[in-house]
């Protein structure tokens, strides 16, 4: 992201022409580091053996997108009050250009980002990728793990039908048996003894806004840790994290592959 | 080897740039391999601890003595335990030798008070108190009124169910009422009532159960005959009467049986059902607060109620159990 430097030499057509194409990326460069900070994260070295199990993680991140974006244009016409929500669900079902669309992929959507979260967390307990220094990284992943569990728990009240009403009963008294403030909890959720007409409206303002905003924050930290901590090679890899190409075969020490501290083997004296 | 004649602790994260990465851990700690061994060594006070639990666990359904013994041995290797553990932690830490000032010392040779305490650790200190004290101000009303709403005012009111004739002795009828006519059906809630007569004392006696499943909530539903013809719909809270004769009662959610008093014969349920206490004004049958009962010996007009205040379901309300509930719900 360069401006030219300035030359006695007019310079030529095409360079010209990139100037001024480059020109907004320049000005925003200059003004905030972002391009370079986008450059960064795109390019960013990582191992040459990650595969397509490396892509689980964003492939969660894109099924949790699809979420936010259909659940905001779902939240246009749903209406969480006991009187109607049952209705505008049927509306945009069945009335509305295109919803059954978008209310479908929300629906399914959800099922796909919880299943994806689990292969994601599969991957990462199957490669040893939560070991030292990654351990924070896999307990915010509990964590979005937790909060996605929520939202489904949360988003399966709203469409107020009786599969919606009783598995939240049920939800919310499995809940209430939890010890000490298990009844609490369950009254909390409720709020009351019983469900009753603000229930709703709290689930979906724990669904809509309080969880997500949740998940986006602990997701930036997912990310953040991953492009400081890097990308972990797999169990089968030949080449050792740390080292530099061609170096791994001759350690002669330690299980080959295992990923370990770059300098481990020879601070022990060998 | 002499790639890496670096730090012990250094983590190359950029295997192409070698970018070391500075660890601020114990090279002691990050080092470890499988030939040195762990310090303090691995004890065995944990298994004696788990040994413990496990008989403590037992002890609360098979008898008090095996319960009272593992928590002794819980408490003692639990002790143990943690003894072990932090006992690199006690040991007294090396001393220090006192960083001295040259300048500080005529400061205090000149006047008598003691060090000043510096401005900038004043200012942090302010902005950081100032900042909790706003940030409390703001957070503890907005959780209070997060919290609080579904633990107060939640009286129901007085429902009437209709006139006493309505009720044949000692047949069931199906009442279903909207607590709050205001906010609609999501507030109808079913009540299994059966008029037992008068007790041996001449007072009018009902079995006023309530059909929330003491499993997990899902509505009980009577094993019988409904006659849906006999029904009749009273008052201003749409309450629907239903004749039925039946034999007990079950629950289409995870199949829980129960008798027509209410006890659990079968399934997952871990009390009887709920009830609620009536009361008769002007020969209507009044519905009053709510209970929970953990088991009922007889039946009818004679009918012993082991009654305990309202509680959620899937909580057992006496034994052992209900002691992992101490604290109860406000209603």
């Amino acid at each position: 992201m360069s401006v030219a430097a300035p030359s006695r030499k007019k310079p030529s057509r095409s360079q010209q022409i990139a100037n001024v194409a480059l020109y907004p990326l320049d000005w925003l460069e200059e003004r905030s580091g972002l391009v370079g900070g986008v450059r960064y994260f795109l390019f960013r070295k990582v191992p040459r053996d990650t595969s397509w199990f490396h892509t689980l993680g964003s492939a969660t991140l894109t099924a949790f997108l699809v979420q936010a974006i259909t659940g905001v244009v779902l939240a246009f016409y749903y209406k969480p009050d006991p009187e109607s929500a049952y209705e505008s669900v049927q509306f945009i079902t069945n009335d509305l250009t295109l919803g059954w669309l978008v209310r479908g992929m929300h629906k399914w959507g959800a099922s796909v980002f919880i299943i994806l979260m689990f292969f994601h967390m599969a991957r990462v307990f199957l490669f040893g990728a939560y070991k030292y220094p990654r351990e924070l990284n896999w307990i915010i992943g509990v964590l979005l793990l937790a909060l996605g569990m929520l939202e489904g728990f949360t988003g399966y009240l709203l469409p107020w039908d009786q599969t919606a009403y009783w598995a939240t009963v049920v939800g919310i008294n499995l809940n209430g048996t939890a010890p000490v403030l298990g009844p609490f909890l369950a009254q909390f959720l409720s709020g009351g003894a019983e469900i009753g007409q603000d229930t709703l409206s709290k689930f979906y303002a724990l669904h809509m806004l309080a969880i997500p905003g949740a998940i986006f924050a602990l997701i930036g930290l997912h990310l953040y840790l991953v492009i400081r901590l890097g990308v972990t090679s797999p169990p089968w890899s030949e080449e050792a994290a740390g080292r530099h190409r061609g170096e791994a075969r001759d350690s002669g020490r330690g299980r080959r592959g295992l990923v370990r501290p770059g300098g481990r083997g020879s601070a022990n004296g060998d | 080897m002499a790639h890496a004649a670096g730090c012990g602790s250094c983590y190359v994260f950029d295997t192409y740039e070698r970018t070391k990465v500075e660890s601020n851990r114990d090279p002691d700690l990050s080092s470890h391999d499988n030939e040195t061994p762990h310090l303090p060594p691995p004890s065995l006070w944990p298994i004696g601890f788990a040994v413990g639990i496990a008989c403590v666990l037992t002890g609360i359904v098979v008898s008090t003595i095996v319960a009272v013994v593992g928590a002794v041995v819980t408490l003692v290797f639990g002790f143990l335990w943690i003894r072990d553990v932090t006992r690199p932690v006690r040991t007294p830490a090396a001393p220090v030798e006192p960083e001295r000032r040259e300048e500080r010392a005529v400061i205090e040779a000149g006047d008598d008070e003691p060090a000043a305490y510096p401005r900038s650790a004043f200012l942090s200190g302010a902005t950081l108190g100032l900042g909790a004290v706003i940030g409390g101000l703001i957070t503890v009303p907005v959780l209070g009124f997060a919290v609080l709403p579904s633990f107060t005012n939640q009286e129901e009111q007085d429902v009437e169910l209709g006139p006493i004739d309505e009720f044949p002795e000692s047949e069931f009828v199906i009442a279903t009422y909207l607590e709050n006519p205001e906010i609609g059906e999501v507030s109808r809630r079913t009540m299994f009532i059966r008029n037992n007569g008068r007790t041996d004392d001449g007072v009018p006696s009902f079995t006023m159960l309530y059909s929330r499943c003491a499993h997990l909530g899902c509505p009980v539903q009577p094993n019988g005959l409904i006659d849906e013809e006999g029904a009749k719909t009273i008052g201003p809270q749409d309450t629907r009467l239903i004749p039925v004769l039946l034999t007990g009662f079950g629950c289409p959610c995870h199949g829980g049986q129960y008798d027509t008093e209410g006890n659990r014969t079968a399934g997952p349920p871990v009390r009887a059902l709920d009830r609620a206490e009536f009361s008769i004004k002007n020969g209507n049958l009044v519905l009053g607060k709510f209970f929970s009962v953990a088991e009922v010996e007889g039946a009818g007009a004679r009918a012993r109620i082991y009654k305990y205040g309202r509680s959620v379901p899937g909580v057992h309300v006496d034994g052992p159990s209900s002691w992992l509930y101490p604290i109860e719900v406000p209603q």
